[in-house]
């Protein structure tokens, strides 16, 4: 027995990696009849698309068909384009439809939507691609047709708005056979030589059709390629070229890009004038402020009246200098007095003195007799007095005081 | 001071800064004289840029030899 045991999940889940992984899946057209169309509230769109053998169940997203042109009904023929994959919950494959158009609307809606999904694939219209423009161009280049309404509009606003930039035409067609080359060669040329620091394309309003060059896949990738920043400006507002994608700044209409281009020379002036003043005012500010504080400083006592300021310091100094003076006399009269006092104190215990008073010293073999019993009858005894010495012989000692 | 011819837009850029630096204050005196003085010429410099501005409209042509030239471009064409 070799079969795998699978939950229904994994089942669906299987084919479902099976088919978003299948090449000729991702992004398919089909062509078909709408049947069973619904609408639902959350603005997704479901439906079936039938051929005289087959259906193939379908659905389109809100921020899909939120862009169709269309009404689309049952019965319809439509292209449906957009990718196979499967809707695990219910087991079904389906057709993810990105965009559609009614059958019989012309080749060129077809090969535009073709171009746009291969060009967004290759990352041509990432947002991390786009360069910004200058702020104060010096030279625009146009890259435009020499004549018509467009070149003038453009070159009339951009000489109200910023007379500084300098203006270079390249002229190309932008219309038939021709034209995409032209405009392919004209881009990559200012770019190869530096002409001009941003570049302007486009063409006024006209047909689908008349249009078609700036939906050439040359075109895009000279736009892509150009490392000077290019605005495209292309028919009228609602129309929305291949260029418009790739640019890196959309204009709505030639005149809209000379407006986008360069900043208005009356808001510049106004700038400039603001700048002024304030420049001015700051600088009185400064001016004032040291003013102020040189005027304060100025008023204080050592700068009004330096003399008596100095007259009261050197008064200052002199009552120090005699507070010193006392202080030092002070202690040298203490210390002579202390001096006097202890030499009094000195000669009053010395013992030559007590016995100059009267009294002697009672010595037996030089010890000092202080009791009776240092000494013993018949012993010879030394009495010193001031001026000499007594030797005598103990006769008798009486131990009563 | 720096004699350097500015564009426009670094006139303006280094225009704002100076201001910004004044209106601080926090800069010393000469500094600051200094500053306005460079200020005040920087905005010399883009009301001369402002006035003198005349718009030049080129077109570029190939001539026989195949080779790009410059030419004006008249608009009453």
């Amino acid at each position: 027995m070799n079969e795998m045991y699978l939950s229904v999940s994994e089942v669906n889940e299987i084919i479902k990696n099976m088919l978003d992984n299948e090449p000729r899946f991702s992004s398919i057209m089909v062509c078909g009849e709408l049947s069973n169309y619904k609408v639902y509230p959350s603005g997704h769109h479901y439906f079936t698309l039938k051929d005289a053998e087959s259906s193939l169940k379908c659905v389109m997203f809100r921020s899909n068909s939120s862009r169709l042109r269309f009404r689309p009904e049952s019965g319809m023929s439509v292209t449906a384009i957009g990718r196979i994959s499967v809707y695990p919950r219910d087991g079904v494959y389906q057709l993810y439809v990105n965009h559609m158009i009614p059958q019989g609307e012309g080749d060129l809606q077809f090969a535009f939507e073709q171009m746009k999904e291969k060009l967004e694939k290759e990352g041509l219209f990432d947002e991390r691609h786009k360069k910004p423009l200058p702020v104060y161009p010096s030279r625009i280049a146009l890259v435009t047709s020499s004549a018509g309404a467009a070149v003038h509009d453009m070159i009339r606003i951009l000489g109200e708005r910023w007379p500084a930039a300098e203006i270079l035409l390249v002229p190309v067609r932008v219309q038939g056979e021709e034209a995409p080359g032209e405009i392919t060669r004209a881009i990559q040329y200012v770019n190869q030589h530096q002409l001009a620091d941003v570049i302007i394309t486009g063409r006024g309003g006209g047909s689908a059709e008349d249009l078609w060059a700036f939906n050439d896949e040359n075109v895009a990738r000279a736009i892509f390629a150009s490392h000077i920043p290019v605005i495209s400006a292309v028919g009228h507002e609602p129309d929305v070229t291949i260029s418009d994608y790739v640019s890196d700044v959309r204009a709505s209409t030639p005149s809209n890009a000379a407006e986008i281009v360069v900043p208005d020379q009356h808001d510049i002036r106004h700038r400039v004038r603001i700048l002024s003043s304030r420049l001015g005012l700051s600088m009185n500010n400064i001016v004032s402020s040291r003013r102020e504080l040189v005027l304060k400083l100025s008023s204080r006592k050592v700068l009004q009246s330096p003399y008596e300021y100095l007259n009261n310091r050197s008064l200052e100094i002199d009552r120090m200098t005699e507070r010193l003076l006392n202080s030092m006399n002070g202690t040298i009269r203490d210390k002579k007095e202390r001096f006097i006092r202890n030499a009094a104190l000195l000669d009053a215990m010395s013992p030559l003195a007590v016995i100059s008073r009267g009294y002697l010293i009672a010595q037996n073999k030089d010890k000092v007799i202080r009791s009776v019993k240092d000494t013993k009858t018949g012993d010879s005894i030394q009495l010193r007095l001031s001026d000499g010495r007594i030797d005598c012989t103990v006769d008798h000692i009486n131990n009563e005081g | 001071m720096d004699k350097k011819e500015y564009s426009f837009e670094e006139s303006l850029e280094k225009l704002e800064s100076i201001v910004s630096s004044l209106e601080k204050g926090d800069v010393p005196l000469d500094e600051s004289i200094k500053l306005f003085e460079e200020g005040t010429a920087l905005i010399a410099n883009c009301n001369k840029l402002l006035e003198n501005a005349e718009q030049k409209v080129k077109m570029l042509q190939i001539d026989e030899n195949g080779d790009p030239n410059e030419v004006p471009f008249d608009e009453g064409e």
